[in-house]
């Protein structure tokens, strides 16, 4: 006999929510927030170094910054944030307790210890390879085994959240279909699966490898086995950042999505297919056949983008809708003009949408084509994508849910409305220019990894194109600015958790964060079933009409590459 | 089991002509889409065919260099 576990109602949303839970998605949610800020002030370390007028930091340095800021934001900032979020869309919107929460704490422990020792093995000095840590560069064993048991906690975690679906059937604490939010959690904790799996499978060998106890690790089936890892953690991201799109858009507004089948359709897409594009980080190696790069990156990851476009319509499409039916129904984009641009939990989620599809989109579709991937492969162009999709598009996503767990589970008041209102702004505005001027500067040719972008006496020289220098001061600028962005947000976390006003149970009228409703509309079933839409229509229109003239652009530009005369 | 996803708003459920509170034949597509341990099947099986092992097969092919 199971004791009954004690839950509170959430008065805002009518959100059961179990104690355990809350305290487990605090905790990951706090320990997330605590990497963002370290792995941002190494972000800002690197910038400030590829800043050619500033060049920060000696080469030695550069390296281990930069290892740990990938280590610290691509991987702890957003896996503890995805499992509060699994922990939220499993066990409170299921409205369920969570199973087995030992395992749950266990997991946490585990990954925090992770984390911890991957960080002390890279600021040691020992370690500073890069987040890929590629072999047969050697590292400190403690690096491997801090990401073995991070990565052993994560799949933990995950099994919880399995669990927790278990139950929930079980105890038909839900009719029907799981909510569509806890629908794209699941998708997330699949990915995270493979993920993490193919991360075991990879790091233990390499461990034992580094302690000397096997003799030889193939560095080609390394990358293979280890990108296996390294971008399906991203596509975690995707799918999490996704249904955090459609929770917001449904608290904030009463949005739901056009077509739920389509929707889940969409996400059914990334299950079997968002995997595969971890081969476009193979492209250019010798010893794996065209047949199977094509087939990964190009056949296969264009159905995971169809997916993507979907949701890419259907969010922007359900927000016109719910805006229309508020009664904004002035012209083309009076939906728009009239839409909560001061909440920043709206704004944050309408640039991650917006942010996510142009800069991170369209550039992974184009790194992903094997031909025009050689004109680009392992320049700064690289790291601009990625920021694009998981700075822009994640952790936007993830600051603009934040402002409202931190109202609806940590029960507090935000401190500083007006500089909540402004961050998602300023550090938007940043990681655009970080994104862009990375890209600009790969497509000049600047070397994705090198401390020194003007390879100063090597004996091959390569002339960068002044331009180049620019567009690095200027991603350096960015930075300062997403900086500040990112500061803004831990301020107003930070200080809200610990100072800010106790949210009264009268809160859900006197001082609203979500639509009143928006928590049912979450767990609700239902589409807006129309395709009435003109904003979106022409929203869209732009966005594809943009994606056809880049891509082939790209192939112009690969025509020149090699001139035929 | 007689939820079926969109049925929440009336507008765009499905409707397969059958009685409101008896069975309701659930499409198979469905039944996938609820079945998580399934997808999760699917979403491991797929990728470590197609991306890992298929690429394990291509490097072991590689002679080793003399």
């Amino acid at each position: 006999m199971i004791a009954k576990e004690k839950f509170r109602v959430c008065p805002d949303t009518g959100f059961k929510v179990f104690d355990t839970t809350e305290k487990l998605i605090k905790i990951n949610a706090v320990v997330a927030v605590v990497f963002l800020a370290v792995g941002g002030l190494f972000g800002l370390l690197v910038a400030l170094t590829r800043w050619p007028a500033v060049h920060l930091l000696p080469a030695d340095l550069f390296y281990l910054v930069l290892t740990a800021h990938g280590a610290d934001v691509l991987l702890f900032w957003i896996v503890f944030f995805e499992v509060a979020v699994l922990y939220f869309a499993g066990s409170v919107l299921l409205n369920v307790r969570l199973a087995a929460p030992r395992w749950a704490w266990a997991a946490f422990i585990l990954m925090l210890v992770g984390a911890v020792m991957a960080n002390v093995a890279v600021l040691q000095g020992e370690s500073s390879v890069m987040f890929t840590s590629y072999v047969p560069m050697r590292v400190a064993p403690h690096f491997y085994l801090g990401l073995i048991l991070f990565a052993v906690g994560a799949l933990v975690a995950m099994f919880v959240f399995f669990g927790t679906l278990v139950i929930a059937k079980e105890e038909k604490t839900y009719e029907g279909s799981v909510p569509l939010v806890t629908f794209g959690a699941i998708v997330a904790a699949i990915i995270a699966v493979y993920t993490i799996a193919s991360g075991a499978i990879i790091l233990i060998p390499t461990l034992l490898w580094s302690l000397d106890l096997v003799a030889d690790i193939d560095s080609v089936m390394y990358k293979l086995v280890w990108w296996g890892m390294g971008h399906s953690s991203q596509q975690i991201n995707m799918a999490t950042q996704v249904s955090i799109w459609y929770c917001i858009a449904a608290m904030v507004l009463g949005a739901k999505p056009l077509s739920e089948k389509v929707s889940r359709g969409a996400f059914l897409l990334y299950i079997v297919f968002l995997q595969l594009a971890s081969a476009h980080h193979l492209l250019v190696e010798p010893g794996i056949s065209s047949e199977w790069k094509v087939f990964n990156t190009s056949y296969a990851l264009y159905l995971a983008v169809l997916g993507s476009m979907i949701h890419g319509m259907s969010i922007p499409g359900a927000v016109e809708c719910a805006q229309r039916r508020r009664g904004f129904n002035e012209g083309m984009f009076g939906w728009l003009r009239k839409a909560p641009w001061g909440n920043p939990a709206f704004s944050g989620m309408a640039l991650s949408v917006v942010l996510f599809g142009i800069l991170g989109g369209i550039t992974g579709v184009v790194l992903g084509a094997e031909q025009l991937n050689i004109i680009m492969h392992n320049t700064l162009y690289v790291p601009g994508h990625f920021h694009g999709t998981v700075v822009a598009g994640t952790t936007l996503a993830f600051m603009a849910i934040t402002y409202l767990v931190v109202p609806l589970i940590f029960r507090r008041e935000i401190i500083w409305p007006k500089v909540a209102q402004w961050q998602p702004y300023l550090f938007g505005l940043g990681v655009t220019g970080i994104s862009l001027f990375m890209m600009g500067a790969g497509t000049l040719g600047v070397s994705r990894r090198h401390w020194d972008m003007a390879f100063t006496d090597a004996p091959l020289n390569f002339d960068v194109p002044p331009a180049a220098f620019l567009m690095m001061g200027l991603n350096g600028i960015s930075a300062v600015i997403a900086s500040i962005g990112g500061i803004m947000f831990i301020l107003v976390i930070v200080g809200t958790i610990l100072f800010g006003k106790k949210r009264g149970e009268d809160a859900c009228r006197t001082n609203p964060v979500i639509l009143p409703g928006g928590g049912a509309t979450v767990m609700a079933a239902g589409s807006e079933g129309t395709l009435k839409l003109p904003g979106t229509i022409a929203l869209v229109s732009v966005f594809f009409a943009a994606f056809v003239l880049y891509y082939f652009v790209n192939w112009k530009y690969l025509s020149e590459v090699w001139p035929l005369s | 089991m007689t939820e079926h996803l969109n049925s929440g708003d009336g507008k765009s459920g499905d409707s397969n002509g059958g009685p409101e509170n008896g069975e309701q034949r659930i499409h198979a597509m469905q039944s996938l889409l609820d079945n998580p341990f399934l997808l999760l099947f699917i979403g491991v099986a797929v990728p470590t065919v197609l991306y890992t092992v298929w690429g394990v097969m291509e490097v072991v092919q590689v002679p080793i260099g003399q």
